[in-house]
């Protein structure tokens, strides 16, 4: 493995860092995006940045805090930054508390794509804390996909919260996974400002199992004529796990178009909710949405068991689909 | 009745006795009316075994009854599978046993690729198999392979996904659910060469349908009227008193069953 970005040669740190980049190939993410020196990257461990690399038009300013850091993510107004960029937090530590307070700046005109993988593989009391400002300028167009592992034990408290303003013309597409391993308990807590004609698109997808508990609160306001909102959730829960999603699209301008999509599937002692909240303000607006939550498909899963696949394999597979299926 | 095909059912009957499937006295209720009643039937192993009957004779409830689907448990009567009861296994126990059935109108999964799907039978994915099973049902496997097994597939490539599926699992028995019905009639000769093809690789077939002309490759039937077996034997003799819309035939009623 190329370590060459990694910024300390202390034996302890150097472990640390492998161990993350063996934890992002457990939930399916590919480390040599990291190692590799060919795209921009931040790596961050509890509270150290192991390894940095930017690329023109894009800088990463980070600083040590106590129990985490405060990083700046900046990208300059026109660059298109054409290659994705490779953000890493997490920790392999049981316990502990990770704290990102992280700033995105995203130029006029700029573009990015970030790729999050957030691993916390052996979790067991553990907390990480997200909170976010995210600026997308006039024009500008950013996509910010998480994914999630926090490893079997369920032993973590997760809680990623944004605030996030999308300037005329922009574009903010988030995209949450945490589908592998189990998600202990999680609060996403996003809320969106989006100008006229710009766009926010909220997507997450989570799954979860044993005595998971999942909370997805989502907000966006189109203030600006035209202005476009969409929330999609997937979740899944099984066992004893409960997730509750509440999403609020508010229309407050002429034009404006939010939607909102949730299906959640439950199986055995698992409880969802979905409470989507429209507000209109301004009667050339529209605002709707769409809500399922059931059990898995009884033809569905017996069309799979007919395959020779045991029933916990088959909803498995069915929920799996349904998750990725946005 | 055709010689050869007398000639094919005797030879048969001879080297008979190698039951694979044995249903006695089945019978089904639903709202206390009978959707199956007293239903008798045996196939043997290596045969393609015909199942006509017109729009709601019981041929799905049939299907799903030896599958072993959850709302049909039988009220009375019991299913063998070479030689052994497996009125009570679950489906996953029965596919596992070598039965699979393809599904009249076959389920959609979001997110789930053809590929996957065609190799969840399989005790090893095995890309080659996977690729033969699309050729055989006549969908080239690049367009195919990596599409999903949702509504965005039309009907007919549905249900040719799912005799695909069944190809790939090489059962030991393979219901097939009106696999004739949604393709046209120009692939009628396709889906007919495909069930042969099951059949040369060893898979005994249950081929159910209400065309009769499906029959064609047929090596014994049964004639399905109200829930029950009215005739079991000979394949033209069936389809004959089929054309007939089933009415009562004094020598249906001197069948074995
Ligand atoms: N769950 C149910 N509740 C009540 N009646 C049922 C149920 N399932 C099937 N039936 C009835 O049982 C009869 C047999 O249905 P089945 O689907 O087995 O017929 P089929 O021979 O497969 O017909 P088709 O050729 O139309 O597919 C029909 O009259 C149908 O309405
Ligand atoms: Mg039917």
């Amino acid at each position: 493995m190329r370590l060459h970005q990694l910024k300390t040669a202390e034996p302890s740190w150097v472990r640390e860092y492998e161990g993350m980049l063996e934890a992002l190939k457990q939930a399916g993410g590919d480390p040599s995006a990291i190692t590799s020196g060919k795209f921009a990257t931040l790596v961050v461990s509890a509270n150290k940045v192991l390894a940095k690399s930017e690329l023109p038009g894009i800088h990463f300013e980070a600083e040590e805090l106590p129990t985490g850091i405060h990083a700046r993510i900046f990208v300059e107004p026109g660059t298109k930054i054409t290659k994705p960029v490779h953000l890493c937090f997490g920790m392999l530590a049981e316990e502990g508390v990770q704290e990102i307070i992280a700033c995105y700046e995203i130029g006029d005109d700029a573009q990015v794509a970030f790729f999050a993988h957030c691993t916390f593989p052996n979790a067991q009391e553990l907390k990480h804390l997200m909170e976010a400002t995210i600026r997308v300028g006039k024009n500008a167009k950013m996509s910010y996909t998480e994914s999630h592992y926090h490893g079997p034990y369920g032993g973590i408290e997760v809680r990623p919260h944004a605030k996030v303003f999308v300037g005329e013309g922009g574009k903010f597409m988030n995209n949450f996974n945490l589908i592998h391993g189990r998600v202990g308990s999680l609060e996403i807590d996003y809320e969106v400002d989006v100008g006229k004609e710009g766009v926010a698109e909220l997507v997450a997808r989570v799954y979860g199992t044993g005595t998971d508990r999942i909370s997805v609160k989502e907000f966006i306001r189109l203030n600006g004529e035209r202005a476009k909102g969409l929330t999609k959730t997937r979740v899944a829960v099984r066992e004893q796990a409960m997730s509750e999603v509440f999403t609020t699209i508010e229309g407050n301008a002429p034009y404006a178009r939010g939607h909102m999509d949730c299906t959640e599937i439950v199986r055995d002692r698992a409880i969802a909710k979905n409470m989507p909240l429209v507000i209109v303000r301004d009667d050339r607006a529209q605002v709707t949405h769409e809500a399922a939550i059931g059990t898995v498909n009884r033809k569905e899963l017996e069309t799979l068991m007919a395959r020779g696949l045991g029933e916990d394999e088959a909803v498995d597979i069915i929920i799996r689909g349904m998750l990725q299926w946005v | 009745m055709k010689v050869s095909n007398l000639f094919v059912w005797q030879g048969r009957r001879n080297a008979m006795d190698d039951i694979l499937l044995k249903v006695e006295d089945i019978s089904l209720k639903r709202n206390g009316r009978y959707i199956l009643r007293q239903v008798n039937l045996s196939v043997r192993r290596g045969e393609i075994h015909g199942i006509l009957g017109l729009n709601g004779a019981g041929k799905s409830s049939l299907a799903y009854t030896i599958m072993g689907c959850a709302d049909y448990v039988p009220d009375e009567g019991r299913i063998l599978f070479e030689g052994n009861d497996i009125t009570h296994l679950s489906i996953t126990e029965r596919a596992r046993l070598g039965i699979t059935l393809a599904w009249q109108e076959p389920a959609r999964f979001e997110g789930l690729r053809v590929s996957t799907y065609l190799s969840l039978g399989m005790k090893e994915p095995d890309r080659t198999r996977i690729m033969e099973a699309l050729e055989a049902v006549a969908l080239p496997p690049s367009a195919y392979m990596h599409r999903f097994v949702d509504n965005t597939l039309s009907g007919g490539e549905r249900k040719r996904i799912e005799l695909a599926a069944v190809y790939a699992m090489r059962p030991k028995l393979a219901i097939l659910d009106e696999p004739d019905s949604g393709v046209d009639i120009l692939s009628l000769d396709d889906v007919l060469k495909l069930i042969k093809g099951m059949a040369s690789n060893g898979t005994t077939v249950l081929l159910i349908t209400h065309r009769d002309e499906a029959l064609e490759i047929a090596d014994s039937a049964s004639l399905m009227c109200q829930g029950t077996i009215l005739y079991r034997g000979n394949v033209e003799q069936v389809r004959q008193y089929y054309a007939q819309r089933c009415k009562l035939h004094p020598e249906m009623l001197k069948s074995p069953g």
